[in-house]
């Protein structure tokens, strides 16, 4: 086991800068989940560790060794790629002990880590079968077994999930969290899947361009973007934005004044915001805390928190139902219980948990909190 | 054969929404290609007649001998060494098709999977020495095999065909198509690039190399000139150049030329008939990617 350190790494193909200025700790044992959209480096980073791209700039270290210039061989990781990459015309046997025979281990050795991965996985049956007799499934199990009889230091897995359909990808999700616990294997993992870097990491690094844009554990990212790209890209449906002004109530009190409604200002951030008073700022509320006032819900309404909505369009999920709101001229987004009464076309009165609100800045889009 | 392709015509009207064409039309399509097939084969079948009249009846009109002669196969025989010219022939092209085949995969692995600086510059170079002619290329061969001391001999035949960038770029467009996240799985499990190269990437290209396999044995069974201008003893010549024998200043055996030549082509037909579907494949992969 080991842990993995990346130090202001670099990827850069021509003019175009792939990975920016990366710096990142993987603890020992610890599952570190990178995310972010299509295109924001997450992929590049990993293939860096891997070494199957070659870092323009900085220095990667797995534990103690600067492994920049060594093989991907040597480097003793392993990797469960995407499309699974099993060798087609090898035997599921034959694929899981590749790796092993390249490393000159006795047969009998081979014998005992293929069949115990095997029984781990459920794939004894399938060890005489190849990859294109499998389902999509199996063959995913069969990668991740190609990558556990290695016993590695790290294992790499560059979204393993993408090609399993909906119902699959949840179960072997936990299983895939099982299966860190047991083999305690510090591990990387690469997804565009915002659930899947919830649930499954320690903690998670979240990408955009290129540039790491806050590494901390789900609950913390969830609760404290760092700004606004993660704020919006964590949590489903998105968090909704609205442009507002820190302004003097005719109380005195500071607000936020978001022109069709206002909130009041937490006591406790009143005096950090104080020198925002007059200033631009941008409103994030998250769905899951606008809450319908007829039903019963943890939020007081109160004059200042409770506000009247248009619905404009209402999607029942059962237990849950996304509505799709307009207050005044702002659209919003609201996860309301299944139970509500809202109906296309007609009022509805909500309340917003105020204390779970994040405010931005609009030109840093850095939190204020 | 007439019923299946009305068949596909079918199948095709059925898939493609379209009417299947009138009887006449389909009837005057299968003239046609009937045409084609019979101009195809007539001068074979000519061959065979031929090889087995007597030598009196060659030049006349009718293809059908008025006495059978199948002595004239084993006159062939006597008259030179044959069955060393078979050996010769079937020597040199088994060693010609061996070696391209094998600097035709490392050559397109190289070019297929490896980075390398220049990489695709050479590529194009090596691409465009296929528009040289290879006629061009005879005299420079020929003296450079001089100069080696390799004039009149198996080696002298062997080494200057060993390379073909026809071949390295068929392989190189075969190898393109399999996924490079294999040799990355491979790389990390632990392989080498000659391990990647020999458990990874032939295992999967086999199709490819055997379709050029082929390619090359036929090319080279029935290679003429070189043979011919690199040749000098008698034990050392390929079928082509020996069958010249029959066609001296001493007059043209025509029958026992024809009778060679049947049995020169036999290997190709079997080879042939037996490998028509990587052929296709072949010529296929060639079509779409080339």
């Amino acid at each position: 086991m080991s842990s993995v350190k990346l130090e202001q790494v670099y990827k850069r193909y021509g003019n175009v800068t792939a990975v920016k200025d990366l710096s990142l700790e993987i603890r020992d044992r610890e599952f570190m989940v990178l995310v972010g959209p299509s295109g924001c480096g997450k992929t590049t980073a990993l293939r860096m560790i891997a070494g199957l791209e070659e870092i323009t700039e900085g220095r990667v270290r797995i534990g103690e060794k600067v492994v920049n210039d060594i093989e991907p061989r040597d480097r003793d990781i392993a990797m469960v790629f995407q499309n699974y990459a099993l060798y087609p015309h090898m035997s599921v046997y034959e694929n899981m002990a590749f790796g092993l025979k390249l490393r000159k281990m006795s047969k009998a050795e081979i014998e005992k880590r293929v069949g115990e991965a095997a029984a781990q996985l459920g794939i004894t049956e399938y060890l005489k079968r190849k990859p294109r007799e499998l389902s999509g499934g199996q063959r995913q199990r069969v990668a991740l077994g190609r990558a556990i009889v290695r016993e590695p230091q790290v294992f790499l897995m560059d979204e393993p999930l993408s090609n399993l359909d909906a119902k699959l990808r949840v179960q072997t999700r936990a299983e895939l969290i099982k299966l860190h616990r047991r083999l305690g294997i510090t591990t990387i993992y690469v997804t565009h899947d915002q659930v899947e870097a919830m649930t499954m990491g320690d903690r998670m690094a979240v990408m955009k361009d290129g540039v790491l844009q806050q590494c901390d554990t789900p609950m913390e990212v969830y609760h404290h973007p760092a700004n606004i790209f993660v704020a919006g890209f964590i949590g489903t449906p998105s968090m909704n934005f609205v442009k507002a002004v820190v302004a003097d109530s005719l109380d005195g009190d500071l607000i936020i004044d978001a022109g069709s409604f206002h909130f009041d200002i937490l006591e406790s951030e009143k005096k950090a915001l104080a020198e925002w008073k007059g200033k631009n700022v941008v409103l994030g509320i998250r769905p899951a805390d606008i809450y319908d006032k007829n039903l019963r819900n943890p939020v007081d309404a109160g004059p200042r928190n409770t506000l009247t909505a248009f619905v404009d369009v209402v999607e029942p999920m059962g237990d849950l139902c996304t509505a799709y709101l307009k207050i005044g001229d702002v659209d919003i987004v609201a996860m309301l219980d299944g139970a509500t009464g809202a109906k296309s076309g007609e009022k509805l009165q909500v309340v917003v948990d105020v204390s779970r609100s994040h405010l931005f800045d609009p030109e840093t889009e850095k939190a204020i909190y | 054969m007439a019923n299946s392709f009305a068949v596909d015509e079918d199948r095709d009207a059925h898939l493609s929404g379209k009417k299947p064409p009138p009887p006449a039309v389909l009837a005057l399509r299968h003239a046609v290609l009937i045409l084609i097939s019979l101009t195809t084969l007539a001068p074979f079948i000519w061959m065979v007649l031929t090889s087995f009249k007597p030598l009196a009846e060659v030049e006349q009109l009718n293809p059908i001998p008025s006495v059978w002669h199948p002595e004239n196969y084993a006159e062939v025989f006597k008259q030179v060494p044959f069955a060393h010219y078979y050996f010769n022939s079937v020597f040199i092209a088994a060693w010609v098709t061996f070696l391209q085949v094998f600097t035709s995969c490392l050559a397109a692995f190289a070019f297929a999977r490896l980075r390398w600086p220049g990489r695709d510059g050479v590529f194009r170079l090596y691409l465009a020495t296929l528009m040289i002619p290879g006629v061009v290329m005879l005299i420079p061969n020929y003296a450079e095999m001089v100069q080696l001391h390799l004039f009149n001999s198996y080696i002298g035949l062997i080494i200057p065909a060993s390379f073909t960038a026809f071949g390295t770029f068929m392989l190189r467009q075969f190898m393109l198509t399999i996924p490079r996240a294999l040799d990355e799985a491979a790389a990390i499990d632990g392989a080498s690039p000659w391990v990647v190269f020999w458990d990874v990437i032939m295992p999967l290209a086999r199709a490819g190399v055997i379709t050029l396999a082929i390619f090359s044995f036929m090319g080279n069974y029935g290679s003429f000139l070189w043979p011919l201008i690199m040749i000098k003893s008698e034990y050392l010549r390929t079928l082509p150049v020996g069958m010249l024998f029959f066609d001296s200043v001493y007059g043209r055996q025509t029958n026992l030329i024809m009778a060679a030549s049947v049995m020169n082509i036999l290997p190709l037909i079997i080879l042939f008939v037996s490998t028509q579907k990587y052929l296709v494949k072949g010529i296929q992969l060639g079509a779409v990617k080339g």
